[in-house]
């Protein structure tokens, strides 16, 4: 990269600082939200004058909580089944399309990719229906099929383009030097491959969390309602009261654990968006 | 590219096998790769196949859940329905407005970005990936709050911040600022990936080819638009499709921010209407079935027309 000077150095610097500002002002003002009283929420300054934490015991054991507790629990187990389906099948699936020659390999991942960009909205009005007639609205299992449709594609593709860059032949050289194939299975492909599932999964799980469409199509109560729904439900504590302070602490909440994953991960989480998408 | 060469390494060691080459054993290898991603595909197909087959058959239905004994068969007359009402070219314009505006904005914001990762070194790196990832995780429900928050009239900050906007404006109550409200909570949500998809683009271009050019006394200017973005046309083209039909749905900002109100529907939101909160499934049907065709269009003309090459992009050759 030769050798840039000063004035160049800063000025790259200062656009990282504006990136930096670009990704966490929003946040930063939602956790604001979060943190003031119920008369400061409507202040219209960004920051709160004195930090409450009442929003919080609101939506975890005040009114709100009969909404958002059964939501964070339904989010949780809907959006890990669905990655943990998704994971399962696209590591075979991804097996076959990076080490075999087979008819079809294209076909799947076009279908894939078709799906990918598929509008969700048009599978909402036939499953709607028809999940009132077989009994699946409202329920956990009725959200985790329509969520593999998100959740498949983007692990099938992600999954290929980590396996294909996976050395195998140093499992048959394994093999050579005297190792069982399940020792070379174990010992050499797993350690190769499991960054790769686990990145997948990551990304499958973003993906999941994300939905609102489903959430707000497909569920009615608080028996399989997940968060994203759930928000868009929230009430104040009286008619005339707006629920902004609980929304906003239930969206910190919510939003922790990808935060979490993309500060541990971001390497890997990089790596896993491109990996699938460019590659020349 | 192991995928192709291991089988024929091990065919050429075996020599038994020399018979059959090509027949017995593609056969067998065949089988086995639809054993281990037929699941995956059969869910996939059915999944989404299913319900765009029934959403297709439902939309030739005068239909109502209210209603359902007088279900009855009408043929096209759904579309002709919503071909003929205003309510429907509104969200079609306001859906490919969004999607013009949004994109072409990522494009430009996303790529600013991506030059500074790249030129940015060393602790630096990682402490950008992490914040432009992000917003990328974050809900699109709770941007959407945060956004709509940032604007309202009792909650928001903006009013005092943006020069020239009365303290009681209502970003909401007009068609044109309550879309740019939706624009800008989409466009901050979703440019980091597109940013993403450009910085790996970026390390592509050869360095050497930069060197060459600026021996060559190329301008900075020059570099940029005669060696780095033609060099990048595979990798934009992915993303900006990506992205145009990603931005196509939108459907959960408008949702939060207006649900529709003051002319901002999209094509999305009045599908979910029609079906959801009128149980129309006849008419919500067809305008599902519109979407997909709407989608289809896009991906032929990108195709087609722009050339984008996604199994090439993909490296699928």
């Amino acid at each position: 990269m030769g050798a840039l000077s000063t004035k160049e150095k800063t000025l790259w610097y200062i656009g990282a600082l504006l990136i930096v500002l670009y990704a966490l002002v929003p946040v930063a003002w939602i956790i604001s939200l979060s943190l003031k009283s119920e008369a400061d929420l409507s202040n219209r300054s960004f920051l709160p004058t004195n930090v409450t934490w009442e929003n919080y015991e609101g939506i975890f054991s005040g009114t709100a909580s009969d909404l958002f507790l059964p939501a964070l629990r339904n989010s949780v187990i809907t959006c890990l089944l669905a990655t943990l389906i998704a994971v399962v099948l696209s590591m075979f699936a991804a097996y076959a399309i990076a080490r075999l020659n087979f008819p079809g390999k294209r076909l799947i991942l076009t279908s894939a990719l078709a799906v990918a960009v598929f509008p969700v909205i048009t599978m909402v009005t036939p499953l709607f229906n028809l999940w009132r007639q077989i009994g699946l609205y409202d329920t956990i299992p009725g959200l985790i099929i329509p969520y593999l449709a998100l959740t498949l594609p983007i692990s099938i593709w992600t999954m290929s383009a980590f396996f294909r860059e996976i050395p195998w032949d140093m499992e048959q050289a394994a093999q050579v030097d005297g190792a069982t194939s399940w020792q070379a299975f174990r010992k050499v492909i797993v350690p190769l491959a499991a960054p790769g599932v686990f990145t997948t999964a990551i990304i499958a799980f973003f993906i999941a969390w994300n939905d609102f469409v489903f959430g707000i199509s497909l569920t009615s109560t608080s028996d399989a309602q997940p968060v994203p729904a759930a928000l868009s439900s929230f009430t104040g504590s009286s008619y005339f009261v707006q629920p902004t302070g609980a929304i906003s602490a239930a969206a910190v909440i919510v939003t922790i654990p990808v935060v979490l994953l993309a500060l541990v991960f971001q390497r890997r989480i990089v790596a896993g968006l491109t990996n699938g998408a460019v590659k020349g | 590219m192991t995928a192709v060469t291991t089988p024929q390494v091990e065919l050429a060691n075996s020599p038994r096998d020399k018979r059959r080459r090509g027949t017995d054993r593609s056969r067998q290898e065949a089988r086995l790769g639809w054993y281990l991603a037929g699941p995956a595909f059969f869910i996939l197909v059915l999944v989404t196949g299913y319900p765009i087959v029934q959403a297709v058959y439902d939309s030739l239905f005068s239909y109502r859940l209210t209603a359902p004994g007088d279900r009855e068969f009408i043929g096209l007359e759904n579309y002709g329905v919503i071909l003929t009402d205003s309510l429907w070219w509104e969200a079609l314009a306001n859906t490919a407005l969004i999607t013009l505006v949004t994109v072409a904005v990522e494009l430009v914001l996303g790529f600013a970005l991506a030059m500074v990762m790249h030129k940015v070194l060393g602790f630096l790196r990682p402490i950008l990936r992490t914040a432009i990832l992000v917003p990328y995780a974050i809900i699109t429900v709770v941007s959407a709050y945060a956004w709509q928050y940032a604007f309202s009239i009792t909650t928001g900050f903006m009013n005092a911040v943006v020069p020239g906007v009365p303290e009681d404006f209502d970003w909401f109550a007009n068609k044109w600022t309550a879309l740019t409200v939706i624009c800008l909570s989409e466009i901050w949500k979703t440019t980091p990936f597109i940013s993403l998809l450009l910085l790996a683009g970026l390390a592509q271009v050869p360095e050497d080819m930069h060197e060459a050019a600026k021996v060559d006394g190329a301008t900075a200017r020059e570099r940029l638009f005669r060696v780095t973005l033609p060099n990048m046309k595979a990798s934009i083209m992915v993303a900006l499709l990506f992205r145009a039909l990603d931005a196509f749905r939108i459907f959960d900002n408008v949702y939060i921010m207006t649900n529709g109100a003051a002319g901002t529907q999209t094509v999305s939101s009045l599908a979910y209407n029609q079906t959801i909160s009128r149980l129309e499934i006849g008419l919500g049907s067809a305008v599902s079935v519109l979407l997909f065709i709407c989608v289809l269009l896009i991906c032929f003309l990108a195709i087609k027309v722009f050339r984008v090459d996604l199994a090439r992009a993909r490296g699928e050759n």
